[in-house]
């Protein structure tokens, strides 16, 4: 139907192109080319530093110690061990219960100062989140050593207490246990799990909130039916950022947790260290990570039935 | 050779991800003209422009500017340049440094370039403006630093995407006859793009209508207005009342039509042939159309309704007339000379519409 | 009267309170350190003795402390440059092109971030002596690059996303080439995103202590260093001078950059 638009009156030669103008109109006419081009060394870098190196950790697990050497034999050895020494899983377990009972009380903590930034602050809120994040540029080391002197045998809480005169002589079950390890890890990671939570609720559209006003839910209900639905990718980003690096931590149970309070990492780290098994070591590591990711994606699942179930 | 044409568009197609944004386009730009093109949103037309400024390079097809072929040449080196519907003004340089920008390879001393500069400044009527921080500058005002960034360049070809669009209608009526004039002073092809229609009949030499990536027609104002050749730009282009109607004799420049609920037509055919028995689309403009009270004389080019809604804009009116067999109204445009306007409130009264023989436009049935 | 009960509730009320008494519990730990490092004893508990500046005189007059420091500089600059010119590269390529795949590279890349540190500092170590590669500042450098990276592309693509690309196009269009387009218009655009990339994976090198306990030859990171003297109580206090310090320092920093970000932001809102 569409008219022929008018054409020049003789039509143009099409150019015979050399091979550098051929290769520069491909390299035009792909974008995908250039994109990949521009974004080769950084691939390539992530593929030396971060998946050889798994690959390697992979094989290795497969080996066996033989004093100062591998035996490079193929074998399921490191795993047979792995699982009929209860320590391995048992300690896994514990970890992750620990890692979530750290994310959990991360996150509860830091909601309400998060929903406290967003929605109540008006000036100055950058100074408000400068102020929670200030604290977390000092030493990792040395903000887990605090703890231990904070809840140490002469630490601030028994001085205050015998200060006080609520005890005569210092408590010395508050250090060296898991508890210590939750608060300890709960402490240190709390600017990674406030932070992503209050960009989903300052991106909330505030006139959401004046609808479901005028719509006539209380203040309650349209917190829990559109404030905190339409913050979960915040939470989610938070309880991974927090549960997946401290269910690897072996600084804070080294430090604040005792006998009773260490985590697979500890084992991972003496495998690697006094221990020298490295292929039982990397067996560890690799089902560590293939745990946590189990883990991972069965909270996601759930958030996700919990958020469709909801909508 | 063909030197009337600086810009020559060969085929070209363009896929994003399998859609074809722009399908198989043959265009031949003019030098020294002002072209539109035009088309609604999603049409390929902004796609075509980028290709000519190199942004986007065609899936098939070659582009020629100058008769020189543009598929291996980067942006940088094309003897173009654009103007960006958000204006592009670098935030962290002032006004002089926006539109120096291009210069630096010019071979000018930097003094020659500030004299430039302040010609430019002069004339996009901006004098003095040189050290503002283009954070200080209005909507309008960074649309004029834009375009005189890029005319220093002395480009053969000015693209402008859309570059009215942020402003509000006083100002952007107003930027319309300021680019007009310009181009024509200046002398420099523009080829402009837009999807509002009567700023592309108000500025253009010429216009390409666009729609679903192919181009339908290639017109000026007037010859797209009048003799529209498709359906869709009858349409998109102004309003337009169509019927269906079948070729029942045509001889001599003549046609008539058997156009159903508009009874007999007679249109004047120009050098379309037409078979009788063929089935094709009469359209007519409102304003073509004549609305009396009372019979008019003879019985051909007249249809008899009943008056329907009416709305009153001042200089005219719009309104509605009811055909026997026709769902929808037909629209009429008229001006009101008089004190009172015609057709107000006289709802459900008997009308006549009629019309001369050139004021049909016959478009093929799609 | 719309959503007068989001706005209108007195700031303070309890809300408020409680994130006083959450900044107090992030604070309170912390602000021992600084403390005790000025407590004349070398036993870190309470009761607080007399005041000192005797730790701060034994950290400038410890050699192994000051040469940790100087390789924890050496391998954060390094980090921090290189780490931000392959996230910049990285956040460019998936910002300005159409390309098939983004989103599995893009979470290719951001993998370090889901991937225990332990996990990484042991592979490469694996890696390390496997390919007979010496362990030193070099073997940590790029572990915590690997670290760095993600953080780097994050900060890039959010500063390349905030600005119209077609201020780039309008580079080329008047004729620059995209290298010089880089450096006369992305380069001054981005330049904010630059410094607070640089700054966080410098901070986040600087502090690192997993990767680099495992990757650490003969010369250590401070981080390193400070493990090694938490066993010793003797040493401890000219520790916690050291991190009193380091957080001064990180505060003057934070506050610099935080400046720095506002300038940008307001670059940022004409374009």
């Amino acid at each position: 139907m569409a008219e022929r638009a008018e054409v020049s009156a003789a039509r143009l030669e099409a150019p015979r192109l050399g091979l550098v103008d051929r290769i520069r109109a491909a390299a035009m006419r792909h974008e995908p080319i250039r994109g990949y081009a521009l974004l080769s060394p950084t691939m390539v870098w992530m593929l030396v530093a971060l998946a050889v190196p798994l690959a390697i950790l992979v094989t290795l697990s497969f080996w066996t110690q033989n004093y100062l050497d591998f035996d490079r034999t193929f074998s399921f050895n490191n795993y047979i061990v792995y699982f009929e020494k209860p320590i391995y899983l048992k300690l896994l377990i514990k970890s992750v219960k620990i890692s979530g009972a750290v994310t959990l009380a991360t996150v509860l903590l830091a909601y309400p100062a998060a929903y406290f930034i967003a929605f109540k602050v008006k000036k100055n809120k950058l100074m408000w989140l400068i102020l929670i994040t200030v604290p977390f540029w000092t030493s990792y080391l040395l903000r887990v050593f605090a703890w231990k002197v904070v809840l140490g045998f002469n630490g601030v809480i028994n001085s205050g207490l015998i200060t006080l005169g609520v005890i005569d002589a210092p408590l010395e079950f508050i250090l060296y246990n898991p508890t210590a390890v939750v608060i300890t890890l709960a402490h240190a990671w709390a600017a990674f799990a406030i932070l992503p939570i209050y960009v989903s609720l300052e991106k909330i559209d505030r006139s959401l909130l004046e609808a479901a006003a005028d719509l006539g839910e209380g203040p309650i209900m349209s917190f829990l039916r559109v404030t905190l639905p339409l913050s979960m990718p915040g939470i989610i980003a938070s309880s991974l950022l927090v549960f997946i690096p401290t269910t690897g931590d072996y600084v804070t149970p080294n430090l604040v947790g005792g006998p009773t309070g260490i985590m697979i990492g500890n084992i991972v780290a003496s495998l690697f260290g006094k221990a020298n098994n490295w292929p039982l070591g990397a067996a560890t590591a690799v089902m560590s990570m293939f745990f946590i990711t189990l883990v991972v994606c069965a909270f996601l699942w759930f958030t996700k039935q919990v958020r469709e179930r909801v909508a | 050779m063909s030197d009337e044409h600086i810009i020559s568009i060969q085929g070209v197609s363009k896929e994003f991800a399998g859609v074809k944004a722009v399908n198989d386009v043959d265009l031949g730009i003019r030098r020294g003209e002002f072209f539109s093109l035009l088309g609604p949103s999603g049409c390929g037309k902004t796609t075509l422009l980028r290709m000519l400024a190199g942004f986007e390079s065609p899936t098939r097809g070659e582009i020629f500017i100058d008769e020189q072929a543009m598929s291996a040449i980067p942006p940088h080196q094309r003897p173009v340049n654009m103007v960006f519907q958000s204006y592009a003004i670098f935030p962290h340089l002032d006004v002089r440094g926006n539109i120096a920008f291009g210069m630096r390879k010019s071979g000018l001393s930097k003094s020659e370039v500030n004299a430039r500069v302040e010609e430019m400044l002069e004339m996009i009527k901006l004098p003095g403006y040189a050290s503002r921080g283009a954070t200080q500058l209005s909507g309008g005002e960074r649309q004029r630093v834009a375009l005189a960034r890029a005319l220093i360049k002395e480009p053969k070809v000015l693209l402008l995407d859309e570059p009215l669009g942020a402003l509000d209608k006083k100002l952007r009526e107003q930027m319309q006859l300021e680019l007009r004039a310009l181009q024509k002073r200046v002398g420099i092809t523009f080829v402009f793009v837009t999807h509002d229609q009567e700023e592309a009949l108000t500025m253009s030499d010429r216009v390409a209508v666009m729609s679903k990536g192919r181009v339908l027609q290639v017109e000026g104002p007037m010859g797209l207005y009048e003799r529209p050749t498709t359906r869709f730009v009858a349409d998109f282009i102004g309003t337009m009342n169509f019927f269906g109607g079948t070729v029942r004799e045509a001889a001599n420049g003549t046609a008539s039509i058997d156009a159903g609920p508009l009874g007999q037509v007679r249109a004047a055919t120009q050098d379309e042939a037409f078979t009788v028995g063929a089935e094709i689309v009469v359209a007519i403009r409102p304003e073509k159309l004549r609305l009396t009270f009372e019979a008019p004389g003879p019985a051909v080019n007249v249809a008899e309704g009943r008056m329907g809604p009416a709305a009153y804009l001042g200089d005219r009116s719009h309104l509605y007339v009811h055909l026997t067999g026709r769902d929808e109204p037909v629209a009429v445009a008229m001006q009101n000379e008089g004190r009172s306007a015609v057709g107000i409130d006289q709802t459900d009264q008997p009308v006549w519409l009629s019309w001369a023989d050139d004021a049909i436009v016959l478009l093929p049935d799609e | 009267m719309s959503a007068s009960w989001t706005q209108k509730r007195d700031r303070f009320g309890g809300l408020g309170v409680y994130t006083v008494i959450y900044l107090a519990f992030i604070y309170g730990p912390v602000l021992v350190l600084p403390i005790f490092s000025f407590n004349d004893s070398i036993y870190v508990a309470f009761p607080l003795k007399g005041f000192t500046f005797q730790w701060y005189e034994d950290m400038i007059n410890n050699p192994g402390m000051l040469a940790a420091l100087m390789n924890s500089l050496k391998v954060g600059g390094t980090v921090a440059v290189l780490s931000t010119i392959l996230g910049t590269l990285a956040a460019k390529a998936v910002t300005r092109y159409r390309m098939p795949g983004r989103g599995p590279v893009v979470g290719f890349i951001m993998l370090p971030l889901v991937i225990p540190e332990i996990i990484m500092g042991i592979a490469l170590l694996v890696m390390a002596s496997t390919g007979g590669i010496p362990l030193s500042l070099l073997t940590i450098g790029v572990g915590h690059m690997l670290l760095c990276v993600p953080f780097a592309m994050v900060i890039m693509i959010s500063r390349l996303e905030g600005f119209d690309k077609s201020l780039e196009e309008a580079g080329l269009d008047l004729g620059e080439t995209p290298w010089c387009v880089f450096w006369r218009v992305t380069f001054p655009l981005v330049l904010p995103g630059l410094v607070a990339s640089l700054m966080l994976t410098f901070t986040i090198s600087f502090d690192e202590f997993i990767l680099a306990f495992f990757l650490a030859g003969t010369d250590v990171t401070l981080p390193v260093f400070i493990w090694s003297q938490l066993r010793f109580p003797q040493k401890l206090p000219g520790v916690l001078a050291l991190g009193a310090t380091i957080l001064t320092v990180t505060f003057i920093m934070i506050t610099f950059a935080e400046w720095f970000r506002q300038r940008g932001d307001q670059l940022r809102k004409v374009s």
